[in-house]
C-alpha cells in the first residue's frame, strides 16, 4: 500500500533523475544541493532565483543589442553571454550552458543570423528550466505539507 | 629559575595565541550575484566569516587600499583569505592581485584567484605574481575546504613563529643571549612547503 508520501516522493526521485538524464542539470546542481540544509533551507530555490533574474537582464541585453542591425556591438553580446555562461555554469544548467558557448561562437565570428537564433534557443531554455524547477520544487513543498521528507536522490 | 618553579609565558597584548579555532574572516570579489551567492554560501558552511563585494575597486576600498581617508578606522580590520574572480569589469582580479601584494597591511594576506577559464599563462602569471592558489569555477566545497585546511595549517605555522620567537623573546629577556637562527629556518620550511603546493597545483592543472 503506497502511502500519499511515498508516492510523492517517488515522483520527486523520478523527476529529479529524469532532468540530469535529459541534460537539464549536471553534478554543479548537486553540488548545490550539498550547500542546502536547516539553516539554509531555500538556497538552492534562491540561487537558481538569481539565476534566472541574471537570464532574464542579459537575453534582454543581447537582444537590443542585436536589434542594432549593421551596428551590432558584438563585444557587449560576447561580455553578455560570456556572464550567462559562469552563471549556468555554477548553477548547474547545463542545456543553458552549452548553448552559450555556442552563442560564443558565433559571436566571436560575428555571425549575426547565428547569434539572433542562439539567443533565441538560449531565451526559450532557460524558461524551460525555470518551469521545470518550478515543479521540482512544487513536489518538494507537497512533500513537506504531506509531513514526508525530501528524499537524497543520487544520480 | 629556581627548582620547582613554573616557567610562565606571557601572552603579549593583542597576541593570539588561542587554541580554540579561530574564524576565518574571508572577502570574496566577484561581479557575479550568482556567484557571488554561491561562494558566501560555500564558505559560511565552511565555518567561515564572508563579506563579499562586487569588483575590485570596491574590495580596495574595503580593505582602505584605494587611497581615501577610510584606511586610519581599518587598523582593526582582519582578513584572513581573499578569492576573487579573474575576469571582472574595471579592475580585474589580477590586478587586485597587484595591489594586494604591493600594501604593507594585506600583502601576507592569501590570495585565491578564481576563474572559469583554464588558461595556463593565466594561471601562472597569477601564481608568481603571488596567488596562492587558482581555482577553476564552477568552484566546489572540496576546493573550498582544501583551501580553508591550507590557510589554517599557514596561520598555525605563524602562531608556532610567534610563540617561538615570544619564548626567545623571553629566555634573551632573562639570559641576555640572542641569536634568530631558529627563527629563520622555521619561516624557510614554511616557505618552501607553500611554493611546493604552488608547483603541486600547476601540474595538477595540467
Amino acid at each position: 500500500m503506497d502511502t500519499l508520501i511515498a508516492q510523492l516522493q517517488r515522483q520527486f526521485r523520478d523527476y529529479t533523475i529524469s532532468l540530469y538524464h535529459q541534460g537539464f542539470l549536471d553534478d554543479q546542481f548537486t553540488e548545490l544541493k550539498k550547500l542546502q540544509d536547516e539553516c539554509s533551507p531555500d538556497f538552492v530555490a534562491e540561487v537558481v532565483t538569481l539565476f534566472f533574474e541574471d537570464c532574464e537582464k542579459l537575453i534582454s541585453n543581447m537582444a537590443r543589442a542585436l536589434d542594432q542591425a549593421g551596428n551590432v556591438d558584438f563585444k557587449l553580446v560576447g561580455s553578455s553571454v560570456h556572464q550567462l555562461k559562469g552563471s549556468s555554469s555554477s548553477v548547474g544548467a547545463k542545456r543553458v550552458k552549452g548553448l552559450c558557448i555556442t552563442l560564443k561562437e558565433c559571436c566571436d565570428s560575428q555571425n549575426y543570423e547565428g547569434c539572433v537564433r542562439c539567443l533565441q534557443q538560449v531565451d526559450i531554455e532557460y524558461k524551460t528550466l525555470k518551469a521545470k524547477l518550478q515543479d521540482l520544487f512544487n513536489l518538494e513543498q507537497q512533500i513537506v505539507q504531506a509531513g514526508g521528507r525530501i528524499p537524497q536522490v543520487d544520480i | 629559575m629556581a627548582v620547582g618553579e613554573v616557567m610562565r609565558m606571557e601572552i603579549p597584548a593583542g597576541g593570539d595565541l588561542t587554541v580554540t579555532t579561530p574564524e576565518l574572516h574571508v572577502l570574496a570579489v566577484d561581479d557575479s550575484i550568482v556567484d557571488r551567492k554561491v561562494i558566501e554560501r560555500l564558505l559560511r558552511i565552511s565555518s567561515c566569516k564572508v563579506t563579499t563585494v562586487e569588483s575590485g575597486t570596491r574590495a580596495l576600498q574595503y580593505l582602505g587600499l584605494d587611497g581615501g581617508k577610510g584606511a586610519s578606522n581599518l587598523k582593526d580590520l582582519k582578513v584572513n583569505l581573499i578569492v576573487t574572480d579573474y575576469s571582472m569589469p574595471g579592475l580585474s582580479g589580477y590586478d587586485l592581485l597587484k595591489k594586494i601584494k604591493e600594501s604593507s597591511a594585506f600583502r601576507e594576506v592569501p590570495v585565491v584567484i578564481m576563474s572559469s577559464e583554464n588558461i595556463l599563462p593565466r594561471i601562472q602569471e597569477c601564481l608568481k605574481e603571488g596567488a596562492e592558489e587558482f581555482l577553476l569555477k564552477p568552484v566546489k566545497l572540496a576546493d573550498v575546504k582544501r583551501i580553508k585546511q591550507l590557510i589554517m595549517r599557514n596561520e598555525a605555522e605563524e602562531c608556532k613563529i610567534l610563540s617561538h620567537s615570544n619564548k626567545r623573546k623571553l629566555q634573551e629577556d632573562s639570559d641576555t643571549s640572542s641569536s634568530s637562527h631558529d627563527d629563520t629556518s622555521v619561516k624557510d620550511s614554511s616557505c618552501s612547503k607553500r611554493m611546493k603546493s604552488e608547483s603541486e597545483n600547476l601540474f595538477s592543472l595540467l
